[in-house]
This record gives C-alpha cells, structure tokens and sequence, in this order.
C-alpha cells in the first residue's frame, strides 16, 4: 500500500493532469466556433486528450525518476506531467511557442525533454522500440534507470508491440510497458479488434510477467507498477501491465463519438477516478474535503500561470523552421 | 602506379569498412553494433567481419529478425548516449521498419527543437546485378535521400568506404551508410578489380558531403555514385581511345549533395551525363540535373542526359536485369550522344 503521502502525491498528480487538460481543451475550442476548423484557434492540430486515464500516469510515474525513460504515445499530457516536465514548457510547446519544448517544432504529439527523459511517439506502438533501446544503453552503461512506455491497447495489435517485448526479454532488459486499455481504438473497440480480452496475458507468449489493473485504481496501479518498476530497476527483466482505464472524451476533441453509446459515457462519468479515489482519501481521513480542494486550487494556480506563460511567449521566428535539421 | 608498394595493404571495401567500425569501437566505448548475422557471420556482406571476436558479444549484437525493434532500440539507446551501428540486411527491406528510420531516427531530433541527438548509424546493402530479384536488388538511395534528417553516405572505394565510416560514427546525426554488394570484394559475387584498394592502416575520416573527382575530364562530366562509378571508370577508359576525356564525379553520397562539386566539374565540361542505378524518376538523376541547371545552365552546351534504372521492378532473368541495369557500353554510348559523336 502506498503511504498517506505516496496517496495525497497520486491525488496531486491526478487533479493537476486534469485540469491542465481541461483547460487546454478550452483553448484548443477558441476559434473553431461555430464552425470548427481544425487549424484555427491558438492550439492547432488534432489534440488528444486524456481526461479519466490519469491514474494510469500518476500510478506508474510515482515510482520513477527523472532520470528513468519514458515514451508515451499521442495522447501523452498526463503521462508527461506525472513523470515531472515543466508545464509552462509543455503548455509552450501545444501553442508552438519558441519557449515551449521543441521551439514549435514538435507539438503536442512529439513532445522532447531531455531533462526528464521523455520522449513521445504520434505512430501507435511505435514509441515501444525506442523504449527498449534506452534501457539497453541503461544496461550498458551499468545505470540502475528503466524505462517505460506508455500505449492503449490498439497498440497491442501492431507489430511493433510484439516485436518491442520479444527483444526485451530475450534481453532482459530493464523496461515496463503499460497498456493503457481505455475500450477504443478511435471508433472500434477492443473486441471487434483483439483475438483475446486481455493483452496482459500476452505477457505469456514472452515468458515475462503480465499484471491485469482491472478497475482505474490509481492504487492498484501503483502496486502492480511498483512491482514491475522494482523488478526491472534490480535486473530481472521486463513486464507488462495492461491497465483498463477509461475514455471520458472523444478520441480527439471534434470527434462527435456517434459509434459509442450515450450510457457508456453516462456510466463512465459516474465512476470518474479521481472523484472516487478523492472520496476514499476522505473517508480514511488522509485528506480532508478542504485539503483535496486545495490541491484542485493549486493546480487551477500552476495550470494558470504555465498558459499564461504559453499565451504571452513569443512565436518562434518563421524561418527557424528550416533549423534543427541536423545537429 | 609509382605509389603502388609492398608498404602499403590492400584491403576489400568490406574489410575496409569493419576496421572502421573495430577502430571506433576501440576509440569509444559507446558505439556497439547490432543486427541480423552480424556475430559469427561477420555480417552477410562482410561489413562486420571479424568484429565479433574482437569486441565479444555485448558489443557485437546479433538480434532477431525484428527490424523495427532493433533499430528503433539503436534510436533509443542512442538518445541515451550510446552510439549504436545498426544494420539492415538489404535495403529493400527498410518495409518492415521504416517508421523507426523516418519517423523517428530522422525527425527526433527536429521534433525536440535541437535539444536531443540522435547518432545513430544504419549500415545496409544495395544494388542488384546478379539476378537476386526484385525484392533483394534495390538501390533506394533516393527514397532516404528525399526524406529529411539523416545523412545518406554511399562510397564506391576502399579507402573512402573506410573513412566514411569513421565520419559517419563520429557524426552526431543519423546516418544511412549504404554499400552495394558489388563494391564489398566479396569471394562469391562477380570479381570486380576496383573492390581491392590500398587503405591506410590508421584511423581517418572522408568529409561527409563531398563528392570527388574519380577521374579527371575536359569533354563531359558523369556524376554517379557506388558501382555505378565502377562502370563509369570503365566507360571513360573506352572513351579515352576515341579521343573523349569524361570526367566521372562520384558523389560518395546524397545527403548533404555536393551541388557546389557537381556546378563546378559542369562548367568546366559543359556536358552533364548522370548515371544513376536508382528508379529512374524522382530520383536522384533528376535532382542532379536540377543541381546543374539551377547553377550552371548557362554553361551547358547541351541537355543533360541520364542513364538509370528504368521505372519497373528488377527482373530476375539474366538478360532482363541486364538489359535495365547501366553498363560501361551504354554509358559510353550516352557521352558519344552528348558530346556529339
């Protein structure tokens, strides 16, 4: 079990993850009413949010440091908050200003940071390869880091899911690969699209462990992540774990969601992971219902001065787009 | 041929090309080698002869066939300050993997505004002409090429073989190091004279982005690459009998292109002939033709010609892949055509 502040950290994570997103929806929605157009607005671009997986990122972050690699996939905000980057650089870069990340360059699907070791990937499974290369250097090197890459299950069809987990394990290299299964892949969900139910048993096919998350508890997460991270960490090899988490919002903001039932959301809203893990730290009085408000107000404050920070940073130069080609 | 002494070693481009790599590896402890038959084979073009038991297999790393994998883990490991040597058996075989190569190798470091390297090189075999089909034959050079963000490196000698390699671990950027099996002086292709070369024992490095001039020429200039600069050399010698001086440019590479050499050599001949083994369309030829036209069309005296692999794929039949393929007789043929005789 994590302690009562290991509890009050995941809580923090959470809210904070929470709402800078909402508040990037809002600003993504600025100019493209009435009619949305995708390229209009201060956020351009698709935007995929992440509004009820955030236990998946705050459960596994809590074991790492910065120092431990990353990749996540194109919805990738929660996991990059949870594992420590700077908000107002992430915030820069989703408005592609010069101060944010990649000066622009990347967006919010290809996100860089060199100081948390982050990197993300826009092409589904296909942040796991890159993962599996930083823990080889970490063996290499002699460092006791992992890494661990994020990706839903619609990942788990592709090739380079299976070919990231064979290599790692026949390795044995210090890498944890998270499943964050949120039902949809876009518009088809996971039993018109996987063989199995549960990608964690694919674990099996690689000899290595594969853990099952069955309900978006963050504790859960953190458990199972705890035990996957700590194996990885004293060289014992990869795991797997799949989480089932939950979709709160299209696929990406504008998607009009006609193929997903209208009770499905109802149902998934009702159960929002926060609210209920809020209302658990409440009932065993880690935390009071005035304290869990005043970590909603201090990341209403942080969210607020980092888009601040997005909105009043300058635009990089236009013809800095032909920079940073080559080192 | 005064230079031609016992004191000097003859070594195969792929013999070349692994010292390179073991020379590397003994100077920094970062670079590693991984790929498919690249241990105990030594690699099935010989690039990484010998490597295996010199540096042990930590360093010299046989992986599955799983491209994607292992060369999306040289980006990753390279991100994290390694500087890994990944090979692609064949390059027609990029299919299975080319997002790790162009969506990742090429653009993280674009994507990260310059704040993350990638220093990763990919070393893989092209070219055809001895009937291995059209999934195994392919030259592609100018699919890499047309895609931004790694350098593409293609030498045709011995001694350049070697210090581009060595250029291209030291770089900081991706690198497509491509060597045409017929340049590799390899005991089961065809023999091919120019394979065999004398190449200075130390450590060196050829610059990156510099073509040279193989030979030198006053009537036209060809420019090509690989072993296609073979055939050229043979085509000159041919044309030297008729009184015809070609120029042949090699370009040892098409990332950075060298448009400066290619501007240069053109007028000063006046007559640009391109011989390419790439398709023939949106390729290279085409692209070396606009570099000479861009800079020196006032100076031709004629249209620039080129000879290339047709637009089809590659036969495996004998005469049907000879038939695409350019030869010292039709490249001859070519510069008799532009040079007006």
């Amino acid at each position: 079990m994590p302690t009562d502040d290991e509890l009050r950290e995941l809580h923090r994570q959470m809210v904070r993850a929470r709402v800078f997103e909402e508040t990037i929806q809002k600003a993504y929605l600025e100019g493209k009413t009435p009619a949305f157009d995708i390229a209009a607005g201060p956020v351009p671009g698709e935007m995929h949010l992440a509004a009820g997986q955030e236990p998946v990122a705050a459960g596994v972050c809590a074991h790492l440091r910065t120092s431990d690699a990353v990749t996540a996939s194109h919805r990738p905000h929660h996991v990059a908050l949870a594992h420590g980057m700077d908000m107002s650089k992430l915030a820069a870069e989703i408005f592609g200003k010069d101060t944010g990340l990649g000066h622009g360059k990347g967006g919010h699907m290809h996100l860089f940071d060199a100081e948390t070791n982050f990197g993300c990937s826009g092409i589904i499974a296909e942040g796991m390869p890159t993962a599996v290369g930083a823990a080889l250097a970490f063996k290499k090197q002699g460092r006791d880091d992992v890494a661990v890459s994020f990706f839903g299950e619609g990942a788990a069809n592709q090739g380079a899911f299976h070919e990231s987990i064979n290599l790692a394990a026949l390795w044995q290299l210090p890498v944890v690969f998270v499943c964050e299964d949120n039902t949809w892949a876009i518009s088809v969900p996971k039993d018109k699209a996987t063989a199995i139910p549960n990608n964690s048993d694919r674990a099996a096919a690689y000899g290595i462990p594969g853990a099952l998350v069955a309900d978006n508890d963050v504790v859960a997460v953190f458990e199972a992540a705890g035990e996957a991270i700590a194996r990885a960490r004293r060289g014992d090899g990869p795991s797997l774990i799949e989480v089932q988490t939950d979709r709160l919002l299209g696929h990406f903001e504008g998607d009009p969601q006609v193929y997903r039932p209208a009770e499905e959301l109802e149902k998934l809203q009702a159960r929002d992971a926060i609210r209920r893990f809020e209302e658990q730290l409440v009932a065993k009085d880690v935390m009071t219902t005035d304290e869990t408000a005043g970590v909603w107000a201090a990341a209403r404050a942080e969210v607020d001065e980092a888009i601040e920070f997005a909105r009043t940073s300058p635009y990089p130069e236009p013809a800095s787009a032909l920079d940073h080609v080559f080192a | 041929m005064a230079q031609i002494t016992d004191t000097k070693r003859l070594l195969t481009t792929a013999k070349a090309i692994s010292e390179a790599i073991a020379q590397e590896m003994e100077r920094d402890p970062n670079v590693f080698v991984m790929g498919e038959d690249i241990g105990a084979y030594g690699g099935i073009f010989g690039a990484t002869d010998g490597l295996l038991a010199k540096f042990g297999p930590d360093r010299v790393m046989d992986t599955p066939i799983s491209e994607t994998a292992f060369i999306g883990a040289a980006v990753g490991a390279a991100l994290q300050g390694m500087r890994p040597i990944a090979e692609l058996m064949f390059v027609d075989f990029f299919g299975v993997c080319m997002d790790q190569i162009y969506n990742h190798m090429a653009k993280i470091h674009y994507e990260s505004g310059g704040n993350l390297k990638v220093p990763v090189v990919i070393t893989t075999a092209i070219g055809g002409g001895y009937g291995d089909g059209a999934q195994h034959s392919q030259t592609l050079y100018g699919v890499f090429a047309h895609l931004p963000g790694m350098k593409v490196v293609i030498p045709s000698t011995p001694y350049d073989a070697k210090g581009l390699m060595t250029a291209a671990i030291r770089d900081d950027n991706p690198v497509v190091y491509m060597f045409h099996k017929g340049i590799m002086g390899l005991g089961w292709m065809t023999p091919n004279s120019r394979a065999t070369d004398h190449v200075p024992e130390e450590a060196y490095t050829v610059p990156i982005g510099k073509a040279d001039v193989k030979r030198p020429g006053r009537d036209l200039t060809i420019v090509t690459l690989s072993l296609m600069v073979h055939r050229a050399l043979d085509a000159a010698d041919a044309l030297a009998q008729e009184g015809i001086e070609a120029e042949v440019l090699d370009l040892r590479g098409l990332v950075p292109l060298d448009r400066d050499a290619i501007a240069e050599s053109v007028r000063r001949t006046r007559r640009l002939l391109v011989v390419d083994e790439d398709y023939r369309s949106f390729g290279m030829s085409g692209e070396v033709i606009t570099a000479a036209i861009e800079a020196a069309f006032d100076y031709l005296d004629a249209p620039p010609a080129r000879l290339a692999y047709p637009d089809t794929p590659i036969p495996y039949s004998r005469p049907l892949e000879q038939f695409c393929l350019p030869n010292p007789d039709t490249i001859a043929a070519a510069a008799r055509q532009l040079v007006g005789r």
